[in-house]
């Protein structure tokens, strides 16, 4: 069964999400990676709301033509750098989702657990099937201090595909991967 | 250089971008038909080649990480290789500008970005000179995800337990993957290189994903631990996109070089699924007379 949830995704609905599950999500998206992680773990304020909002890792390929901006490609970047700043931001700004690729670490598990928060998972480097469900750049921040790449971009999706590794009950996919394929090496490695 | 060049370049790059080359392909879709319809795994690679598919169509990046590039290019002895290194850059530039190439090159103490995507070594140009008449250039572009989780180790290691042979390399292959997994978007592909320096075998290594994803070490005791590498990489369980799963790795291609007796390096250059490489062959004029890959 595939779930769809639209922003903003309220804590009872992030509850509710189990790993496994696959989620289209609706609405509106933030995206952030290194420089932006850095700027809000330091304190300093976020230009958007990110209550009940979801945090996308990701530095998409936008153009201006005619006045306008175009998202060109848009697939998630590695959730793991910014694990330093993440369970804080999870924290200080109510943040309900991050969408991102493989998994978080222990901070953030944790933070999920305590703050409701889920982690959800894109397919990495799909940034064409993931770029059809932007159906809007509304708007951009921090465009000018962190370029491109690094900005704030707000974007309107309609069912952008993803499934849930890490949920708010502490259940931790990438993590029970990770302790197979550690468990196989040590036998393999003998 | 005259424009013919520049244009012959500037397409070279974003068909690099845009179009994943057919044996890489290939084996994403071999890679399908063992996953299970529904599972995680299934949807990662059923996700992967739509997006194939959808990036070659429209003629626009694979991957929103459109990579740091890496030139290699064969050229006539006595060949101006100021006039091509000139050719790649305004090339460089105009992808970048027409968005086949996200801005993706910083500078390394500010953090911000470089115009263009050039810069100090940006992009990196490789030349060699031999007896011929045309130009080939060969491109690589490699995202920052596979190349963070790009390893190199000193033998003998004592954390890995690998020795200084052959089964120790074999360690460290199994061990990249496993310290890569979810960072570096799998199933992908290790370019190694055994020896040299440590400058010398990151590069060499690196170069090894040149070679197609078919073909097999010359010296057979590489091709059987390219073979035997690849085989117990999928034992790990790793799976398309580290969501668990049949297919960790698609390939491996070993190179060794002469090191010090005191040395032995293992370099590892990681390569993700978006295996982005091409070739071309150019006449006198900067004219396409051949592509090198599929």
């Amino acid at each position: 069964m595939i779930k769809k949830l639209t922003y903003p995704f309220t804590p009872a609905q992030v509850r509710s999400l189990k790993v496994g599950e696959r989620v289209l999500l609706c609405g509106r998206i933030f995206t952030g990676r290194d420089r932006l992680h850095q700027y809000l773990a330091a304190g300093r304020r976020s230009p958007v709301s990110l209550r009940n909002g979801a945090i996308y890792h990701c530095g998409p390929v936008v153009v201006r033509a005619k006045g306008r901006w175009n998202v060109r490609a848009a697939g998630p970047t590695t959730s793991a750098r910014l694990e330093p700043y993440m369970a804080s931001i999870i924290k200080r700004y109510g943040l309900s989702l991050i969408i991102g690729k493989g998994g978080m670490g222990a901070s953030t598990a944790q933070a999920c657990r305590d703050y409701g928060c889920t982690y959800l998972q894109a397919v990495g480097g799909a940034a064409q099937v993931l770029k059809d469900t932007v159906q809007k750049v509304c708007g951009v921040h921090l465009y000018k201090a962190f370029g491109p790449t690094e900005a704030l971009w707000e974007l309107e999706v309609r069912d952008f595909p993803c499934l849930v590794t890490m949920d708010a009950r502490g259940r931790n996919l990438p993590a029970q991967i990770a302790k197979r394929s550690e468990t196989m090496l040590r036998k393999l490695t003998r | 250089m005259p424009s013919m060049w520049i244009n012959s370049l500037e397409q070279l790059i974003r068909r690099t971008s845009a179009d994943l080359p057919n044996d890489v392909e290939a084996a994403l879709r071999r890679a399908q038909r063992k996953e299970k319809p529904g599972s995680a795994a299934r949807w990662a690679l059923d996700t992967i080649l739509t997006n194939v598919a959808l990036a070659r169509e429209r003629d626009a990046p694979l991957c929103q990480d459109t990579g740091a590039l890496s030139f290699y290019c064969r050229a006539p002895r006595r060949f101006d290789t100021r006039g091509l290194t000139a050719a790649i850059h305004a090339a460089v530039r105009r992808a970048t500008t027409k968005g086949f190439l996200r801005p993706n090159t910083v500078d390394p103490l500010t953090r911000c970005p470089c115009a263009h995507n050039l810069g100090p070594g940006a992009p990196v140009i490789h030349v060699e000179f031999e007896r011929r008449r045309t130009v080939e250039v060969r491109l690589i572009l490699k995202g920052g995800g596979s190349e963070n989780v790009s390893v190199q180790f000193s033998l003998p290691d004592l954390r890995l337990k690998a020795g200084r042979d052959l089964e120790g390399v074999r360690c460290c292959l199994l061990w990249t993957l496993v310290q890569a997994q979810g960072q570096g978007c799998a199933p992908g592909v290790l370019g190694v290189c055994i020896g040299g320096d440590r400058a010398a075998g990151a590069e060499y290594a690196k170069r090894q994903l040149l070679r197609p994803l078919s073909d097999r070490a010359t010296e057979p005791r590489l091709a059987a631990l390219e073979r035997k590498a690849l085989q117990d990489a999928q034992k790990l369980l790793i799976g398309p996109m580290g969501l668990g799963g049949a297919t960790t790795l698609l390939g491996v291609k070993i190179g060794a070089l002469a090191s010090l007796p005191a040395s032995f390096f293992v370099s590892v250059a990681y390569m993700c699924w978006a295996f982005r490489r091409r070739g071309i062959v150019l006449d006198a004029a900067g004219r396409v007379v051949r592509q090198l890959y599929d």
